[in-house]
């Protein structure tokens, strides 16, 4: 039990750190360590525990507190969640206070610049990701595929998009 | 325009503002939210601050909209506000995800389990499409030029479909795309 919570506190302490872009950008690497390397849930859980933190209001890294709950109740979803949160807000309230001061600086300008393709990188890495890591029939592909187009182009609101798709695989699936 | 609070919030009310942000951002668009209640309803800082805030949230490590609270918290009432905008931005959430993990993990086997999974694969299909779609819809306001739209590429390829580490793309293509930026921006 213990050594589950260390192992739930190391990992999301890690990923809390480098969650550039947000926290969508982790998910290829908590994919890999909860479902290959820590064998705590299968892929296909891993893919229901996402579609709940996206279903749910709040931020979609609220996938951290069903990992932690699975491998340790309670306890593990509240470890998750102070690791996963607690580093990086640290982080963003000390950059807050330096960003204040730097308001028109050339470094500011330059990081701006240089992290956006990188976050934008991180955001399809981590769909292109959940696809591989997920074995699905051609009516989900097909869902997926429709809901990328969806979401980009038109103003459709998420939720009725998630209901479809629920939807979609209750009568074709 | 609501500015009766504008200036200094009370710690109560800046908790009260995020709780309901919370409650208010089901399917994400969380930021639109933030920035209707923070700015336009209650006038507690201008766009200029909060879309400074907002890049700031998107620079540093972590969920973009908790850092977003961190930094209205922060800007409003310190350390305190920091901690009220967060724990009032996550509290029902929290508990809401974590009652559908519940029911999830205890609905196997029963009847109706396998209709909740299969209703759970076709909304994880969705999902995927959000986080491609919201690439997608970032790429096109965001990167106007070959360069940088090679680096979103080299980093989506070589952990989407290479099954590269995080952590050592990162270490590699950070790097780069700052020294691309930087030598663009000599020229």
């Amino acid at each position: 039990m213990i050594a589950a919570l260390v192992q739930i506190a190391l990992l999301f302490g890690g990923l809390s750190l480098i969650a550039f872009g947000g926290g969508a950008g982790t998910l290829p690497e908590m994919q890999r360590a909860a479902v290959v390397v820590h064998h705590w849930i299968t892929a296909p859980d891993f893919l229901a525990f996402f579609a709940m933190s996206r279903a749910a209001p709040g931020p979609g890294s609220l996938i951290v507190l069903l990992i932690g709950q699975k491998v340790a109740g309670l306890a593990g979803a509240l470890v998750a969640f102070v690791a996963m949160f607690g580093p990086s807000c640290v982080l963003a309230y000390f950059a807050a206070r330096i960003w204040h001061r730097a308001a028109h600086s050339a470094w500011r300008a330059l990081l701006e610049r240089a992290l956006a393709p990188v976050a934008i990188g991180l955001t399809f890495a981590s769909g292109l990701a959940l696809i591989r890591g997920t074995e699905h029939g051609w009516v989900a592909y097909a869902v997926t595929a429709g809901a990328t187009l969806a979401f980009a182009f038109t103003e459709l609101h998420p939720i009725a998009l998630l209901v479809g798709g629920a939807v979609v695989l209750l009568v074709a699936g | 325009m609501g500015n009766r609070e504008a200036g200094r919030p009370s710690l109560a009310s800046l908790f009260a503002a995020f709780v309901s942000i919370g409650m208010m951002s089901f399917g994400g668009g969380l930021a639109a939210w933030i920035r209707r209640e923070v700015v336009q309803r209650r006038g507690w800082m201008d766009d200029q601050q909060f879309l400074s805030g907002y890049a700031l949230s998107q620079l540093v490590p972590g969920a973009t909209n908790v850092n977003l609270s961190v930094f209205i918290g922060a800007q409003l009432r310190g350390v305190a506000g920091a901690v009220a905008a967060v724990v009032g931005l996550t509290a029902l959430p929290v508990a809401i995800v974590l009652v559908l993990g519940a029911v999830y993990l205890h609905s196997r086997g029963m009847p109706g389990g396998a209709t909740f999974s299969t209703a759970l694969t076709g909304m994880g299909a969705v999902a995927i499409g959000l986080n491609l779609g919201t690439g997608i819809r970032l790429g096109r306001l965001n990167i106007r030029r070959l360069v940088p739209a090679l680096v979103a590429a080299v980093i989506a390829i070589s952990i989407g479909v290479l099954g590269f580490r995080l952590l050592h793309v990162l270490a590699v293509m950070l790097p780069v795309s700052l020294a691309l930026a930087w030598l663009e921006k000599r020229r």
